[in-house]
C-alpha cells in the first residue's frame, strides 16, 4: 500500500487531480495566511494595523516587554501553566497507568468521567468552577485558577499517556517484578523511563491547554490573575493595537516550537516502544 | 462452592482460585491509581456542574427569604384575582422581616426575573409599609395597585419553590398563565428560541463549510506519499496549535474595513468600497470556520488513511470512470470519517463563546455568551442553568453518538 497516487491517465482524472490540488492549496492558504499576515504588522513602525507597512521597528516588542500589564499577564500564564501542568501530569499519568492495567466493571464510565472536562462546553465548566470556588473563597485566586486548569488539562494527559502505554510491553514490568522490584521501583525504573516521551507530550498538551484557556479565566479569575489570553481578549475587544500583534507573533513562535517538540517526542516514543503511530497524537 | 461432604473440600483454595484472587487484587491496586484524578474531577468538576444544573429546576431562593407568603400562597383560589387577606398578611410580615434582614434584594432579584418591575415594587412597598394595618390586602393594594394583579401573584407562586419549570420553559420562550396553562411569552421577551436557533444555525453553517473545505485537504494528505504529506500536515497542525486568541486577533485585523481582505477585493475590482466583514455574521462564520477546520480534517484524514487503495484501483481497472469510482467506491468508505469529523466540529462549535464575542455583533452571540451573561452580569442562576442544561444535554447526546462511532476516542478534541 505504499505506492504513490497513481498517475492520472485520462483527461477526466487529470481534471479531478487539478481541481483537488487547486482547492487544497486554497484551503492551506486560508489556514496559514492569517497567521503569516499578522507577523509583519508586529514589526511595523506605524500605529495602524494596515498594509503597506511604513517601516521596520521593534518598538511594539519593546512595548510588550516593558508594559506592566502584559508582563504580569505573561508571568501569570507561566505560573498557572506550570503548576497546573505538574498537577495534571501527575494525576493524569497515574490514572492512565491504572486504566491500562486495571480491569473492573464500569471502567468505561470511569473513563467518561476522566475525559468529561474535554467534552463539557467550557462556559459550563467555568460556571461550575465559579459555583464551587465562590463559597470557598477561591475565585480570583491563583489556587482556584490552577485547580481549574488542572481539571481541564488532565484528560489530555490521560489520553496521550494511555496511547503510549498501549505500545508498552507489560512483560518488561512483569520481568522487573519477578526479579524482586517493588511496584514503585517497577514504575520508577522500568515503566516511567520508557513512557517518558509520552508523559512529556502529555505535559505539553496540558501546558498548551492552560496557556490558551480564556473562558474559565474570564469567569473565575480576578484582575490580579489576568493571563496572556485574557489580556489579549480585552485588548482585541477594546483597542486592537500593534502590541497585540507582537504578543500574537510571540505566541505563534511558541506554538511552532511546541509543534516541533511534540513531533520529536513522537518519533522518540516510536523508537522506545517500537510502535509506529500516525502522523500526530 | 456447594459441598455436601465437608471432608471432600480442599484444605485450602485451589491454585486457580488463589491466582484469580491475586489477579483481582492486582486489578484493584491498579484501579487505585485512577482514584486521585477521579476524586479530584468529581469534587471540582462534576459536583459543581451537577449543582449548577440543579438550579435549572430547583428554586428555593424566595422560600428562604419569604417563608410565610411562599407557604400561604398554596391556598390561593381562585387564581383569576389576587389572594385573600391571609396571604397578604404573610406577605406584609415577610416584606418587613426581609427588609430588616437585608434579604429583600434576593426576593427582588428572583421576582424581577419573572415579573419585570418587581424590584422597584418590592423596595417601595417595603419602605411604605405601615407598622400595623386593619387589612393588609387593602393597604398593600393602596400602596401599589400592582398587588391586585393575579400575574404578579402567579410569579410569586412560581417562585415559591422548591421545584420550578419556570426557567426551562423560559429557555424555549414559554410561560404559564396564572391558571397554569402554557402560552408563548410576550414578543419583546421572546429571545431564547432565537438564540438557540442562531447557535444551531452558526454551528451548522460552520460545520458544512469545514466539510467542504476540509474534504479535499484530508484526501490529499491521505493519498500523497509521506514525504509530501508530512510537510503539508504542518499547515493543518500549526493553526491547530496556535492560540485561539491569536487566530481571532488575526481575523479582526484581516477583516476590518481597511484590512487585507477588503483591500484585496477592491484591488481585484470585486468591490468598489470596503464591505462590512466583521462584527456581523460573516465575520463569525469565517473566523469560526478557520478555527474549527483542523477538527474536521484530522478525524477525516485518519479514516481516509485507513482506506485501502486497492478498491479504487480495482474499480478503475474494471473500467469505471474516475468520477463514478470515486462516488461509488471511495466516498462511501469515508462516511465514518465524515460523520465523526462533522459531529466533533458541530459539538465544539455549539459551545463557542470567545470568537463570536470578539468578531460578532450583538445579534451573533451564541448560547454560551448568554450563559456567561446570566452568571456574571445578572446573577440569574436559574436562567444560566436552564440554558446550560440545554447546551450540556445537546452536547452529551451528540458526543455519545460520536464516541459510539469512533470508539477509540484518541482524537485530540477540546478548547
Amino acid at each position: 500500500m505504499t505506492h504513490g497516487p497513481h498517475h492520472p491517465r485520462t483527461l477526466e482524472e487529470k481534471l479531478w487531480t487539478a481541481a483537488l490540488w487547486v482547492s487544497a492549496v486554497l484551503v492551506f492558504a486560508f489556514l496559514v495566511a492569517p497567521l503569516i499576515a499578522i507577523v509583519p504588522l508586529s514589526f511595523n513602525d506605524g500605529q495602524f494595523l494596515t498594509y503597506p507597512l511604513s517601516g521596520f521597528s521593534l518598538r511594539w516588542y519593546g512595548e510588550f516587554f516593558t508594559d506592566p500589564d502584559w508582563m504580569r499577564a505573561l508571568k501569570n500564564s507561566l505560573i498557572v501553566g506550570v503548576f497546573s501542568t505538574i498537577l495534571s501530569t501527575t494525576l493524569g499519568t497515574l490514572a492512565a497507568v491504572g486504566l491500562t492495567r486495571a480491569r473492573f466493571k464500569g471502567k468505561s464510565v470511569v473513563l467518561g468521567i476522566l475525559l468529561s472536562p474535554m467534552i463539557v462546553p467550557l462556559v459550563i465548566t467555568g460556571v461550575g468552577f465559579y459555583l464551587f470556588f465562590a463559597p470557598l473563597g477561591l475565585t480570583a485566586t491563583y489556587t482556584g485558577l490552577v485547580l481549574a486548569h488542572t481539571a481541564l488539562a488532565a484528560p489530555f494527559v490521560v489520553i496521550t499517556v494511555s496511547a503510549t502505554l498501549q505500545g508498552f510491553d507489560m512483560n518488561l514490568a512483569r520481568a522487573a517484578a519477578s526479579l524482586g522490584a517493588g511496584p514503585l521501583r517497577v514504575f520508577g525504573s522500568v515503566i516511567l523511563p520508557l513512557i517518558a516521551p509520552g508523559v512529556a507530550s502529555g505535559a505539553l498538551f496540558a501546558f498548551a491547554t492552560s496557556f490558551d484557556e480564556v473562558v474559565v479565566v474570564l469567569l473565575v479569575a480576578g484582575p490580579e490573575q489576568r493571563t496572556l489570553p485574557r489580556e489579549m481578549f480585552s485588548g482585541i475587544r477594546e483597542n486592537i493595537s500593534p502590541t497585540i500583534m507582537a504578543a500574537a507573533t510571540l505566541l505563534i513562535a511558541f506554538s511552532t516550537i511546541l509543534l516541533v517538540t511534540l513531533e520529536l517526542l513522537r518519533r522518540r516514543n516510536e523508537r522506545l516502544t517500537g510502535r509506529r503511530g500516525g502522523t500526530f497524537g | 462452592m456447594p459441598t455436601a461432604a465437608p471432608s471432600f473440600a480442599p484444605p485450602e483454595p485451589s491454585l486457580k482460585a488463589r491466582l484469580r484472587r491475586a489477579e483481582r487484587l492486582h486489578h484493584l491496586k491498579a484501579g487505585a491509581l485512577i482514584l486521585p484524578l477521579a476524586a479530584f474531577l468529581a469534587v471540582t468538576f462534576l459536583i459543581p456542574i451537577g449543582d449548577m444544573m440543579r438550579r435549572a429546576v430547583h428554586d428555593p431562593e424566595l422560600a428562604q427569604v419569604w417563608p410565610g407568603v411562599t407557604a400561604a400562597i398554596d391556598d390561593w383560589q381562585p387564581r383569576t384575582e389576587a389572594p385573600g387577606e391571609a396571604v397578604f398578611a404573610a406577605l406584609a410580615a415577610d416584606l418587613g422581616q426581609s427588609k430588616a434582614d437585608r434579604t429583600l434584594a434576593v426576593a427582588a432579584r428572583r421576582l424581577n426575573s419573572d415579573y419585570p418591575g418587581a424590584r422597584s415594587l418590592l423596595f417601595s412597598s417595603a419602605r411604605k409599609l405601615p407598622e400595623t394595618a386593619e387589612s393588609w390586602r387593602a393597604t398593600l393594594i393602596h400602596i401599589d395597585e400592582r398587588w391586585a394583579e393575579p400575574e404578579l401573584w402567579a410569579a410569586i407562586d412560581r417562585a415559591s419553590g422548591p421545584l420550578t419549570a419556570f426557567f426551562l420553559l423560559q429557555a424555549v420562550d414559554l410561560e404559564r398563565t396564572p391558571t397554569g396553562q402554557l402560552r408563548p411569552v410576550p414578543e419583546q421577551e421572546a429571545v431564547f428560541l432565537d438564540i438557540l436557533g442562531r447557535t444551531f444555525a452558526v454551528a451548522l453553517t460552520v460545520t458544512l463549510l469545514c466539510l467542504a473545505l476540509g474534504f479535499p485537504v484530508a484526501y490529499l494528505l491521505a493519498t500523497l506519499p509521506p514525504h509530501l504529506s508530512n510537510p503539508m500536515m504542518i499547515l493543518v497542525l500549526l493553526p491547530f496549535w496556535t492560540s485561539l486568541l491569536v487566530r481571532t486577533a488575526a481575523w479582526v485585523v484581516l477583516l476590518q474595513d481597511q484590512g487585507l481582505v477588503n483591500n484585496a477585493l477592491i484591488w481585484l475590482g470585486l468591490l468598489d468600497e470596503p464591505a462590512r466583514l466583521i462584527f456581523n455574521r460573516i465575520g463569525v462564520i469565517i473566523a469560526m470556520t478557520h478555527v474549527l477546520l483542523p477538527f474536521l480534517v484530522l478525524p477525516l484524514y485518519s479514516v481516509m488513511k485507513g482506506i485501502p487503495k486497492l478498491y479504487m484501483r480495482t474499480a478503475l481497472s474494471l473500467g469505471a470512470r474516475p468520477t463514478v469510482a470515486f462516488l461509488k467506491v471511495y466516498l462511501p468508505q469515508t462516511l465514518p470519517g465524515i460523520v465523526a469529523g462533522t459531529l466533533l466540529t458541530f459539538i465544539i462549535a455549539l459551545g463557542y463563546y470567545i470568537t463570536p464575542a470578539l468578531v460578532g455583533g450583538a445579534a451573533d452571540q451564541m448560547i454560551s455568551y448568554f450563559i456567561a451573561f446570566y452568571t456574571a452580569e445578572t446573577v440569574n442562576w436559574g436562567m444560566a442553568a436552564a440554558l446550560g442544561s440545554v447546551l450540556l444535554v445537546t452536547t452529551l447526546i451528540l458526543f455519545a453518538t460520536y464516541a459510539r462511532l469512533v470508539r477509540a476516542g484518541a482524537t485530540p478534541a477540546g478548547r
